[in-house]
């Protein structure tokens, strides 16, 4: 095959791009260039996106002996990944935006260009694994290192875009890959982990967000209030919170009862936020939107679902609940299987779940779609 | 010892990308590997010092032969960049030290990055007035309104930079009109001619020139030496300071083998100017014309190649395709052995659209769909037969990438 290989200047895709060619694939490297002004977005080793990551690439396409491009991607990843990331927090939801990334830059953006540009599929350092099942189709399973596992942040792709996808190191662990890497001479071997999200550059959500959202934002300080009403503090904007929040409250007076508080829900209007035990985040019923299959849609089914990067396993039950307009078609970012809402019952309450991430559906380790969590609530 | 090159792609590789850098030439090789092994400072004193620096003085008045300059008006750099640096920068603070009043900089809106970054800079760090000039749909300097920028207030303008031959689109300024309209007021003139020696006449003393850059790559000679062609009555401050080797402006030891390669690949490029430019010009046209006859709507961005040597660059062909990203083609080119260029190269590699195409009114679509080709002393017919061949399926593709991205 043809392959486009994603490199970011880390250890992972540069591995994962070596086995591309191991395999015998015809593999051109490309870095994608998402800022138009590199130095704004995270610098130095822990990032995605700056000059100093995109020569870490292009010297790992040089050791494997790949030709290597950078597509500018900068546009596309302003409008449909920080637009989004910053419409969502200022509605007082708390999106994903690597997911959002994999849905509409890497495996949609990216993948539309290399099919018509004549390559077949496009491989990146992600950690999950691809699988023929029985009916023919591909399935995404977890990958063999469960603490690195990131099928979750892969769950919005269709089986369109999981048939034109490599992952080689779903089979890996991490340090295997660290491992091969310095067996094939690549500096990055021991390069660090990116954490956290590439453009926001020291980290920093709430004062990235406080900088850049400006008039958009519909508040920029407010209350912190109690269940009751009482006010127990203030804040320099909504968008800085996310539900299940414990930390940087900055809440003078210690609750009654000495216990924890945590954020239990954003009124991003008024921008009220409100705070409380944490035996009040408690959820069992999900209502998530927009949904994305990997493959047949089910009616019902009884699973797992994963509601956060990195989170635990909830066993659950789901449904499909409504089949509302169907996608455009032609590319494939769009079409197909979307456009379900689907209602998540969870055997166990979850704690801390905040509407705008996704809720990942599994049938044990396989991947079965997702959803973008709307709205939680208490049954019992 | 030998050194092993694995060739990007298997087959012939078809290099048309000579604006950006040019081979070698063997007489330069040979200039330089001779004094490689050679031991001797310029500027010592005993007889191996004594002997580079002739090497080097030799090495000058080949080269103010060659560009009819006298030798002391040479002064050897790192290359092009550093030139315009020292012209641009030395010859302001020169200027401005002798009369406060001097303020403005003026240019044209398509100088190269060595140009217009400096000017950037002198604007940011030193609220320097720099003024760039519009030009018209072929690149060219709208000289009105140079002529109007300086009669506004002429004893204000420090300095008037304009390059001789545009990079990218191969478009070649009015350097004598420039000239003309500086002169009654003494405003000191300097050009970026990187493009130019070698591919068009050019006479240092006759232009009336100041200050001209020009640099060994771009001439067949080796990387990393160039050199700024400054009349001896212009003053300039240094940008670095240290041993003073080159008339106390430009500090640092000579790198007397690259200058030899240097002065070696000048006198070639410039003896063998006229044939040189007459044959790269009948295989640019050809390539310009059939690649217009395979894919009709292509275009060509400059000076109408019709025009001729007065007009524009012989080896530069710079195509809009539209409905295509310039660097899917470049990459689909490659990916066939074919080495073009979509602009000017830059150090993250990430496409920008050309401030030269903007500058001619081009919208940000068309400057992100254009080519150049830039043919040079080792271009032959096959390469432009190879991408004749090419270029159809290849826009095509390209076409097909950019539909499926919309």
């Amino acid at each position: 095959m043809r392959v486009i290989a994603a490199m970011s200047g880390g250890v992972d895709s540069a591995v994962a791009a070596a086995r591309a060619v191991g395999a015998g694939h015809d593999v051109t490297g490309i870095h994608l260039a998402l800022s138009r002004n590199p130095a704004s977005y995270r610098s130095g080793a822990r990032g995605c996106c700056t000059i100093e990551d995109a020569n870490d690439a292009r010297r790992a396409a040089d050791v494997i002996g790949i030709p290597f491009y950078v597509w500018d991607l900068s546009e596309r990843f302003h409008e449909d990944v920080v637009e989004d990331f910053m419409d969502e927090y200022a509605a007082g939801r708390t999106p994903n935006p690597c997911l959002r990334c994999n849905e509409k830059i890497k495996f949609a953006a990216v993948l539309d260009r290399a099919l018509g540009l004549g390559f077949d599929a496009v491989a990146t350092g992600h950690y999950a694994q691809l699988r023929t099942g029985g009916d023919g189709g591909i399935e995404m399973h977890r990958a063999v290192d469960h603490g690195k596992d990131q099928s979750y942040v892969l769950g919005v792709l269709t089986q369109e875009q999981l048939a034109h996808s490599l992952f080689p190191l779903g089979d890996s662990t991490k340090p295997d890959v660290r491992r091969e890497a310095t067996d094939r001479g690549l500096l990055v071997a021991d390069k660090p982990d990116s954490h956290d999200i590439c453009f926001v550059a020291d980290g920093d959500n709430a004062g990235w967000l406080r900088e850049k959202l400006g008039d958009r934002a519909m508040n920029h300080e407010g209350d912190i209030v109690d269940e009751a009403g009482e006010v127990l503090g203030r804040h320099e904007g909504s968008y800085g919170f996310t539900i299940g929040q414990r930390r940087g409250l900055r809440l003078g007076v210690p609750a009654a009862d000495g216990k924890p508080r945590f954020v239990l829900d954003i009124e991003p209007v008024s921008g009220t936020v409100t705070v409380g035990p944490r035996e009040r985040l408690a959820i069992d019923r999900i209502t998530g939107t927009a949904a994305r299959w990997c493959g047949t849609v089910p009616d019902r089914l009884d699973g797992t679902v994963q509601l956060r990067a990195h989170g635990d396993e909830h066993r659950a039950l789901v449904t499909v609940v409504s089949a509302s307009s169907t996608g455009s078609t032609g590319s494939t970012g769009e079409g197909g299987s979307i456009a379900e809402d689907v209602e998540i019952e969870l055997l166990d309450p979850a704690y801390g779940i905040a509407p705008g991430q996704a809720a990942v559906i599994y049938d044990g380790t396989r991947v079965v779609g997702s959803a973008t969590i709307a709205a939680t609530s208490r049954a019992s | 010892m030998t050194t092993q090159v694995t060739p990007p792609t298997t087959g012939r590789t078809v290099y048309l990308d000579h604006a950006a850098t040019t081979p070698m030439r063997p007489v330069a090789i040979e200039a330089m590997t001779a004094h490689l092994a050679e031991v001797g400072n310029p500027n010592s004193l005993h007889a191996s010092g004594r002997n580079a620096r002739r090497v080097v003085e030799e090495s000058r008045e080949t080269i103010a032969q060659a560009l009819n300059c006298r030798p002391g008006e040479i002064v050897f750099t790192s290359g092009g960049t550093e030139a315009d640096n020292l012209a641009l920068k030395g010859i302001f603070w020169a200027r401005q030290a002798a009369d406060p009043a001097r303020t403005r900089i003026l240019t044209t809106a398509v100088e190269h990055h060595a140009v217009l970054d400096p000017l950037l800079w002198l604007a940011e760090a030193e609220g320097v007035e720099v003024e760039f000039l519009p030009v018209d749909r072929y690149g060219r300097l709208d000289v009105d309104a140079m002529r109007i920028a300086v009669e506004r207030d002429p004893a204000s303008v420090a300095l008037i930079s304009v390059m001789w031959a545009n990079n990218e689109v191969g478009t070649l300024q009015p350097i004598d009109e420039v000239v003309a309209l500086a002169a009654p007021h003494a405003i000191p003139v300097h050009t970026d001619a990187v493009q130019a020696v070698g591919a068009v006449p050019l006479d240092f003393a006759a232009s009336g020139i100041d200050a001209l850059t020009f640099t060994g790559h771009k001439l067949g000679g080796p990387y990393g030496v160039g050199a700024l062609v400054v009349r001896r009555d212009v003053e300039v401050s240094a940008l670095a300071h240290g041993g003073g080797q080159e008339r106390d402006i430009r500090s640092g030891t000579l790198d007397a083998p690259a200058i030899a390669g240097l002065a070696a690949a000048a006198e070639l490029a410039v003896k063998q100017q006229a044939d040189h430019a007459a044959r790269i010009g009948v295989l640019r046209d050809d390539l310009v014309r059939r690649v217009i006859e395979v894919v009709p709507d292509a275009h060509v961005h400059g000076a109408p190649v019709e025009l001729g040597q007065a007009a524009r660059l012989p080896g530069n062909a710079h195509l809009g395709f539209p409905d295509c990203e310039g660097d899917s083609l470049l990459m689909l080119l490659d990916a066939r052995g074919i080495e073009c260029s979509t602009g000017s190269a830059c150090s993250s590699g990430v496409p920008q659209p050309s401030h030269v195409l903007l500058a001619m009114g081009c919208s940000d679509e068309t400057a992100r769909h254009s080519l150049r080709f830039s043919l040079g002393h080792t271009s032959t017919g096959a390469d432009v037969d190879a991408v004749v061949e090419a270029i159809s399926p290849v826009v095509e593709r390209a076409r097909s990438a950019n539909r499926r991205a919309r």
